[in-house]
């Protein structure tokens, strides 16, 4: 994985007929992680979004005015995203509903490590509809972690989450970044990131 | 590889008894209306055996709409599609899949259902035929409707009843010419539902994709 992790330009985002921010540039190396921070409808998974490639960043009148452009965002290497929806079947067990995702992966074999770690081996024969809202977090963390992407976007990670598990959480996040991965997070709550850059979103208005 | 896993899942999720609560409803509902109609017209043979194979095909077409809820907005809604586009599986293979999926998930069936009820209707052998061959080439093209609507509609309020309201006008052709080859002596009505059912086929995975990614960025 060489060069240069995540490279973003003049990221806009427009929701409807709200401008929500503009004129973002991020660049972060391997290594490298971002705390997002802001007031809630700021933005933060609106740009979750758009780092993830889900959604385009919006278009602007160019410095010259004369043409409308759009930012840009490139990775090098593969992503993972974690945000308020599991993307596991409800209806099926925990265990069937994550050896979709790990067949997808072909990461089957290190599932149940990610389980014992994350302390939902007793949940793999439950029903994911029958989850709590802790225990479905810790689930789309499993999830996460057999995808084996190498840089990750967190949108509220730590939610629902109990303190034991949120220090695992953070070692993760550590491990992803010893590997060479760019780690982007959105969270209100306070997270431990040594060396993390924090954005706040307030400070790009557009 | 990775289309097989779709493939698997959806076929898991959509087939009678399967995981998501894919069930026989719509296969009854279908041998019900044929049950119904010698009700409501009365027993006289002759115009049974005249109308029974029309009646068959408009109970298709309401049996394809009844899954439709199911088959894109709750994926939509859990970040399913999202997650795939990560991993670089387009929305287009995806909706290919389920396409796929949800045709095998009523169309073969239907086909079985339609012995009972052409006998509840007291059809002919050659009709009996040529319903069964029109009901093979015409259910593909009936689900790929019904999916690209369903993906339409996944994200708005109520698209279930709008989906199915959407469906009807859309399945107008594969009607006319399917179930008017029952009163040709010729194929060619055969061949024109199988060539509409083959354009939707190729088509749909398309439509059905572009309105997923435009439901995400709504």
């Amino acid at each position: 994985m060489q060069g240069a992790g995540l490279t973003a330009r003049e990221l806009y985002c427009r929701r409807g007929d709200r401008s929500l921010f503009g004129g973002l540039d991020l660049a972060l190396k391997p290594g490298e992680a971002l705390h997002l921070v802001g007031p809630n409808g700021i933005g933060k998974s609106s740009l979750i979004e758009i780092l993830a490639g889900l959604r385009r960043p919006s278009d602007f009148l160019s410095a010259s005015g004369a043409k409308l452009v759009r930012g840009s965002v490139e990775w090098s290497g593969s992503l993972g995203l974690l945000d308020g929806r599991l993307a596991l079947d409800e209806t099926v067990t925990l265990e069937r509903a994550l050896a979709f995702w790990a067949a997808l992966d072909g990461s089957e074999a290190s599932a149940a490590d990610h389980a014992r770690d994350l302390g939902i081996e007793p949940l793999m024969d439950v029903p994911v509809r029958y989850l709590s809202t802790g225990q479905r977090k810790r689930a789309g963390i499993a999830r996460l972690l057999g995808q084996n992407a190498d840089h990750w976007l967190l949108d509220e990670p730590l939610n629902g989450l109990d303190t034991d598990i949120i220090g695992t959480v953070e070692r993760l996040i550590a491990a992803r970044r010893d590997a060479g991965g760019v780690v982007v997070v959105a969270t209100h709550q306070p997270i431990a990131m040594p060396g993390a850059v924090t954005l706040d979103l307030r400070d790009h208005p557009w | 590889m990775v289309i097989a896993t779709l493939l698997r899942r959806d076929l898991a999720t959509l087939l009678p008894g399967g995981r998501r609560g894919g069930t026989l409803l719509p296969l009854l509902f279908f041998l019900a209306v044929a049950m119904l109609y010698p009700f409501a017209v009365g027993p006289e043979p002759e115009l049974l055996a005249r109308t029974g194979g029309g009646v068959v095909w408009i109970a298709a077409l309401l049996a394809a709409i009844l899954p439709l809820e199911r088959l894109v907005a709750g994926d939509l809604e859990a970040g399913v599609f999202d997650q795939l586009s990560l991993r670089g599986i387009s929305e287009e293979w995806a909706m290919a899949s389920r396409l796929i999926a949800h045709w095998l998930a009523f169309g073969p069936l239907l086909l079985l259902a339609t012995l009972p009820a052409a006998a509840l209707l007291g059809l002919s052998g050659a009709t009996v035929r040529t319903l069964l061959l029109g009901l093979l080439a015409g259910t593909p093209g009936l689900a790929a409707i019904g999916l690209a609507i369903a993906a339409l509609t996944a994200a708005l309020r109520g698209g279930a009843a709008l989906a199915g309201l959407m469906v009807i006008p859309l399945a107008i052709p594969i009607l006319i010419f399917g179930a008017g080859a029952l009163s040709r002596p010729d194929s060619a009505g055969l061949a024109l539902t199988g060539a509409i059912s083959l354009g939707l086929c190729a088509v749909t995975p398309f439509v059905a994709g572009a309105a997923v990614r435009a439901a995400r960025e709504g």
